[in-house]
């Protein structure tokens, strides 16, 4: 019998694990929430756009090209369903929605592939709820999905890789970058130095980025301390205040701001699924707890990707194919063993090397948790409900709440549209530092069905 | 040092920057009249036009989207009918309605209260 596999996602590691399982014979269902593949690094713009995949992806342009090509050829044996949410997952089924209809499937499956990426990790600045506000990935899918900056004035603040990277975009674009600031140091640690040294030419890359910037005029200002976003409630964004590395207060005047501190995966499926997580100190997050080839702590159950650890997209891709050819393999399937056999090292050592570079660049831009825990009392946390830091400490110091799904509950962080996307890291850190409990030690957030919330009138079909 | 910024209001937020020949389409955004170019998203659309998407009801002032990849639920607007539309995954079709604010008082019927309506279903 054909097994039933199930991918969720069709980024990177979703077409990759796809491509594996109609190798080995096998049709799997692709569930993706985009209209097209690509995920949001290999975004594709939409049908009648022209730009060349040169100038949408830069360095990465052949890889978008094979990932997207490979991708079309693939379509005939996959059933791919676009425009899907995948809602839930209960004992052996994933239970999807179909975004523009309303339609509902439940879907049967021996192996489930959990390809489902990365949103920006964010921490809250004070004035962050102005409009104007975006996250980096936003920034970036405004230019490469539309053609649009996000403002006639660009400010971009956070840390990691893509806060330089969607600068660079936005000046080669043709767009006005006012400032990139950094919370973290303009030079790595020999530390971190060593890990990005796993990808020398990826760490040369993103030195000629921040090159580029100083060449194009943009102001680059590192180790600062983001202090607020000016506007107001009708205007938005007006600009930025931030403290810089002497301790001067300087203003930066925009009307946008593209905020991101690095990634944070979107490990809701895997929750729902009953997966074991483990919290990793490097970067401060809870992770499903994967074996070397993606396997999660419940048999069937597969994350590859940036959703189960943020390697990037080449990363992605070689966990991806791993994944599915480990699914394949503990279905005792025969092509897929022999895949399996004959990839199963090179894959991992490929992994490796990339995991190598993910803990250099966790240190070279550190998530800034000290402070997340210090934003004043006013700064809205929650700004899916405007709910405030001074909201937060008081559900720990008057409440008691000594674990974040009690803060939330209290406090209503983390309940709102987002569900807790944007403001649970944070959260977190607030929540343990106002009760002196370490981060770890405070609870995670515990994911929700549905993952993303669904029109009243969706209906389950029989 | 720096020239003003254009005030509230006057002209949209997101700028386009290339792709700007494409075949353009009408809709109306709370009733007035606006244009979009095929292939732009609601969100899009509604910020190329002005400089708000929403206004936020827990009364922290106008908001614009944040994601706009379908996470932080930020842009919902609604179209006439009032079926919710998450403007940042909607593309613009020609003769699109949308409205900012929600529906006064109507919940959009569910298939339960229109079974009920119809008198399939007793409760």
């Amino acid at each position: 019998m054909t097994p039933r596999i199930v991918i969720v996602g069709a980024g990177p590691a979703g077409v990759r694990a796809a491509q594996a399982l109609v190798e080995a014979g096998v049709r799997p269902i692709v569930i993706d929430e985009g209209r097209r593949d690509g995920g949001q690094i290999y975004r594709r713009q939409p049908e009648g756009f022209t730009r060349t995949h040169a100038m949408l992806y830069g360095s990465e342009a052949a890889k978008a090209q094979a990932l997207h090509n490979d991708f079309d050829a693939l379509r005939a044996q996959i059933d791919h369903r676009a425009e899907t949410l995948a809602w839930n997952v209960t004992a052996g089924q994933l239970h999807t929605v179909h975004a523009p209809s309303g339609e509902t499937a439940t879907l049967d499956f021996d192996a489930l592939i959990v390809c489902a990426g990365a949103t920006d990790r964010l921490m809250p600045v004070p004035g962050w709820h102005h409009a104007g506000c975006y996250s980096l990935g936003a920034a970036q899918i405004a230019l490469k999905a539309q053609a649009c900056a996000i403002g006639s004035r660009v400010v971009f603040m956070g840390s990691g890789p893509l806060l330089y990277l969607v600068a660079a975009q936005y000046v080669k674009a043709g767009a006005r970058v006012d400032a990139v600031l950094d919370t973290s140091p303009a030079l790595p640690t020999f530390t971190a130095l060593r890990g990005l040294l796993n990808r020398p030419r990826l760490l040369l890359r993103g030195l000629a980025l921040k090159a580029s910037l100083r060449l194009g005029g943009v102001k680059l200002l590192n180790r600062i301390s983001p202090l607020r976003i000016e506007g107001t409630a009708e205007g938005g964004v007006s600009g930025v205040v931030v403290r810089d590395a002497r301790g001067a207060e300087r203003r930066l005047a925009c009307d946008a701001v593209g905020l991101g501190w690095h990634l944070r995966a979107e490990t809701q499926l895997a929750d729902l699924a009953r997966c074991d997580f483990e919290f990793e100190p490097l970067s401060r997050q809870w992770l499903p707890r994967i074996d070397a080839c993606g396997r999660s702590s419940m048999p069937g159950v597969y994350l590859a990707g940036d959703g189960a650890r943020i390697l990037g997209a080449d990363g992605a891709e070689a966990a991806g194919r791993l994944a599915a050819l480990a699914a394949l393999d503990d279905l005792k399937h025969e092509r897929g063993r022999t895949l399996f056999a004959a990839e199963q090292a090179g894959l991992q050592r490929t992994l490796a090397t990339m995991n190598g570079f993910r803990e250099g660049l966790a240190q070279a831009f550190p998530w800034p948790h000290a402070q997340a825990a210090a934003l004043p009392n006013d700064a809205v946390v929650c700004r899916c409900e405007a709910v405030t830091a001074g909201e937060l400490r008081r559900s720990v110091r008057e409440l008691g709440s000594q674990e974040l799904n009690r803060a939330k509950a209290f406090s209503r962080v983390g309940m709102g549209r987002c569900q807790g996307r944007y403001c649970g890291h944070a959260a977190a850190e607030i929540v343990a530092a106002a009760a002196s409990i370490p981060v770890e030690k405070i609870g995670r957030l515990r994911g929700q069905a549905p993952v993303k919330p669904l029109s009243m009138s969706a209906q389950e079909h029989e | 040092m720096s020239k003003p910024l254009p005030p509230a209001g006057s002209g949209g937020r997101f700028v386009r920057l290339a792709e700007t020949s494409r075949p353009a389409l009408h809709l109306r955004i709370d009733g007035e009249p606006a244009t979009a170019l095929e292939g732009d998203t609601l969100l899009v659309a509604l910020l190329t036009h002005g400089r708000r998407v929403r206004t936020s009801e827990f009364g922290d002032g106008t908001r614009a989207g944040f994601c706009l990849m379908g996470a932080c639920q930020d842009c919902w607007v609604w179209d006439e009918a009032g079926q919710r539309l998450r403007a940042c995954s909607t593309v613009v079709t020609e003769g699109l309605a949308v409205r900012t604010t929600p529906p006064a008082s109507s919940w959009p019927v569910t298939p339960e209260v229109a079974a009920r309506e119809r008198g399939e279903v007793s409760s």
